[in-house]
């Protein structure tokens, strides 16, 4: 049996060594601990002695050549004994890594079933899922028994807001509330947080402030926002308004402004069914209901769009009445989660904080958002026929509104919004 | 640029700053006409002469006490103990002289030293010349505690180290001495600053923190894994003390998972730290639970082949760890 001469690790921190004589030839006798070559590292020069005794049957290392710790140097044997072929690295400290790939882990873990209804939730599973509103039973786990990983549910949140709920996009503005309110004491949100007061302090992101900020963002991306004005003017709503009231009243409804603002919506959407829209690549998909969102203040905690369903099937006196039911129960977190889904229109009142006109961003994937600006008794023109058949120009003193409608330009142009805003304005000033 | 081994990095930023200071000087066992055990100093002693490059007696507590006095008298010593292993003797001078003297004297004073160790195992060294002792000094503020992984970091941090006005406990993976090499520009004065770790491989699936030797079985365990389509992301932490926790958490705030990889034992090693940074800063963020891959709790890395092999994480190791955690 023939014995291997290998390159020895010549110092603690020496990797190589260089042959610089053979003391033994092949074909030559050696015995066991004589020297047999010399060889030097930058540390030491040193003789190296046989393994074993024998003749040395081939040398693989020429003299002046330098090879790593590990490398066959020689082999010694009897006479007409097999030597191996290549003087590759023998086995040893320097082992290099297995080429083959170990085989891949567990093709498909969640196939074991998950442990328990959820399985562990990781900490960043659970932040995610709080932010991004993800409900974890939806969520397919491919983690170590089956748990839900970071990747599934960022996997699960990319491919839900390709075609995000209405739900998950508050929209933008101010609360629409009664408007007692409106024309009661300040409303108080015109204070500022006192958190943001601080100078040079960072007011810490809220999972509502964060998930705000994003669909903002995302809407902005979305669709090319184009913004129409046009002003209405309340006189015929609000005598409408001051001869239902206590009618209203006896049934338990507070008639607020809302309703009709809604109301004069439900109109503008009949006659304009493009507004009451959503776009997608494979074509523009016109909404059968017309169910209609309401942006409701939340003070600090942000704001929740609560949706009237199938507005366009409910009177003056049903509006109000949903309107003063989802409000106040936005206000107290009691809705029920499809009570702000299916959305296709939004309204947002942001008059309250005494903005005349602004241009929201619009709650995707609708098509437009009506904004509602402060109602202001302002002094307008009024034309009225004269006995002689012309015109005749008076002064006079109206309670104006500013409506503005932000809309999705892949939808609509510029002549069908303002038809569309031409409609709730003349629902409003027709009122009867 | 010329390929070179980590300890011609050494050995050129000590040759660099020789040249460089003349109040730089380097004192240690052997380090004179021997060039040091391992060769770091070789060709110093004769290039700057007696009074630049000492030779010490066997006496690690004289070494670093004149060190410290040297330094403190407006010198930049470089102190070499032979073996990290040789370093325990001079714990008193570390701890309580060097790394409290700016603190103390309210920053009258500073030490301005550097001390070469040559620290690890799996070279068959035994007992007493194959310790990581790196968490004994990273508890102490006041030290700087440095650990290159590749020439170029070995060159650059070193020249760094002798020109920062504190102590800085310089460790050496001595089993890459002349394993690891790398390219490192020629010329220019190359400075790598003390502080900063370094991502060597960017990855999405987990973060894997390691320094020195195993910095270097790290990445090798990453391309063997890479092939299974786990991608690691690798920080060489390079400055294990002042810690860089940014570099740590912004890479586990994107991938969710950390090993730390060193081959000091477990209990109260440098992993602990990072694993409390990431439990305190990032709990949030994590998928999983941080790993840890370490020397098992013994006294010492075993003298026996097959037992130091059971003693050291190697590549398949923790290409075995980095599976485990990307499946969880």
């Amino acid at each position: 049996m023939s014995t291997n001469v290998i390159m020895p690790q010549l110092g603690e921190s020496v990797v190589e060594g260089t042959v610089t004589r053979w003391l033994k030839r092949a074909g030559e006798a050696v015995t066991e601990f004589e020297a047999l070559l010399e060889v030097n590292t930058d540390k030491v020069d040193t003789e190296i002695p046989a393994p074993a005794s024998g003749t040395v049957l081939r040398v693989y290392v020429a003299e002046g050549q330098t090879v790593r710790a590990g490398t066959l140097l020689a082999v010694i044997g009897q006479p007409g004994e097999a030597t191996p072929e290549a003087a590759t690295e023998a086995t040893g400290a320097h082992r290099a890594a297995p080429a083959a790939p170990a085989p891949p882990a567990e093709a498909n873990p969640a196939e074991a079933g998950r442990r328990g209804e959820l399985g562990f939730i990781s900490p960043v599973v659970a932040r995610l899922a709080s932010e991004r509103g993800v409900d974890l039973g939806q969520v397919r786990g491919t983690g170590q028994g089956g748990r839900i990983t970071k990747k599934d549910v960022l996997a699960f949140v990319g491919g839900r807001d390709a075609a995000p709920a209405p739900w998950e996009t508050p929209a933008l503005g101010e609360l629409f509330r009664p408007s007692e309110e409106l024309r009661g004491a300040q409303p108080s949100v015109a204070a500022p947080s006192t958190a943001a007061a601080a100078a040079g302090s960072t007011v810490p992101l809220t999972a509502v402030r964060r998930s705000i900020a994003e669909h903002m963002v995302r809407s902005r991306h979305t669709s090319p926002h184009v913004s129409t004005i046009m002003e209405a003017d309340l006189s015929r709503v609000l005598s409408h308004r001051l001869a239902h009231r206590e009618s209203f009243g006896r049934d338990g409804v507070n008639l607020t402004l809302t309703a009709y603002f809604v109301s004069a919506s439900v109109a503008a959407l009949k006659a304009v069914p493009m507004a009451n829209a959503s776009w997608s690549e494979q074509g523009i998909v016109l909404h059968r209901g017309v169910n209609i969102g309401v942006a409701v203040s939340l003070g600090d905690e942000g704001l929740i769009v609560p949706v009237i369903q199938e507005a366009d099937q409910l009177s003056l006196l049903a509006l109000a009445r949903m309107v003063n039911d989802l409000s106040g129960r936005a206000r107290a977190h009691k809705l029920a989660p499809d009570e702000v889904q299916g959305g296709t229109f939004t309204i947002t009142n942001h008059g309250v904080s005494g903005s005349l006109f602004a241009t929201p961003i619009i709650n995707q994937p609708q098509c437009a958002i009506l904004g509602v600006g402060a109602l202001q008794k302002r002094v307008v023109v009024i034309e009225t026929p004269d006995p002689s058949g012309g015109v005749q120009d008076s002064v006079a003193i109206r309670p104006m509104v500013y409506l503005s409608l932000t809309f999705d330009h892949r939808i609509l142009d510029g002549a069908m919004a303002d038809a569309f805003l031409g409609t709730v304005v003349e629902t409003l000033e027709r009122w009867t | 640029m010329a390929e070179i081994t980590l300890i011609e990095g050494l050995r050129q930023a000590m040759d660099e700053e020789l040249g460089r200071d003349e109040r730089v000087f380097i004192v240690g066992e052997d380090v004179g006409p021997r060039g040091g055990v391992f060769r770091a100093t070789l060709g110093l002693f004769d290039k700057y002469g007696p009074q630049r490059v000492i030779d010490s007696p066997l006496a690690e507590l004289s070494i670093v006490g004149v060190g410290i006095g040297a330094a403190l008298y407006g010198l930049r010593p470089i102190c070499e103990i032979q073996f990290a292993d040789f370093i325990h003797p001079a714990f008193n001078q570390i701890v309580s002289e060097a790394a409290k003297m700016c603190y103390r004297s309210n920053g009258d004073w500073t030490v301005p030293l550097v001390i070469r160790a040559p620290y690890g195992g799996g070279i068959g060294g035994g007992l007493y010349h194959s310790q990581s002792l790196e968490a004994f000094f990273t508890h102490v503020p006041g030290l700087k505690v440095v650990i290159p992984s590749n020439p170029h970091d070995a060159k650059g941090l070193l020249k760094a180290a002798v020109r920062d006005p504190n102590p800085v406990i310089f460790l050496e993976p001595k089993k890459g001495y002349r394993l690891i090499r790398g390219e490192v520009p020629e010329g220019g004065d190359l400075l790598v600053p003390i502080g900063p770790a370094r991502i060597s491989r960017p990855g999405a699936d987990l973060s894997v923190f390691a320094y020195g030797m195993m910095h270097h079985y790290v990445l090798q365990a990453a391309e063997i894994v890479a092939a299974e389509g786990i991608q690691a992301e690798v920080i060489d932490l390079r400055t294990l003390l002042p810690i860089d926790r940014a570099a740590i958490l912004s890479s586990v705030r994107k991938t969710g998972k950390a090993l730390i990889v060193h081959e000091d034992n477990r209990t109260g090693g440098y992993g602990a730290e990072i694993a409390a940074i990431l439990s305190d800063d990032a709990f949030t963020d994590l998928d999983a639970p941080v790993r840890r891959l370490a020397g098992p709790d013994v006294p010492a890395v075993p003298f026996s082949h097959p037992m130091q092999d059971w003693f050291m994480p190697n590549t398949e190791k923790i290409a075995a760890a980095i599976r485990e955690l990307a499946a969880f």
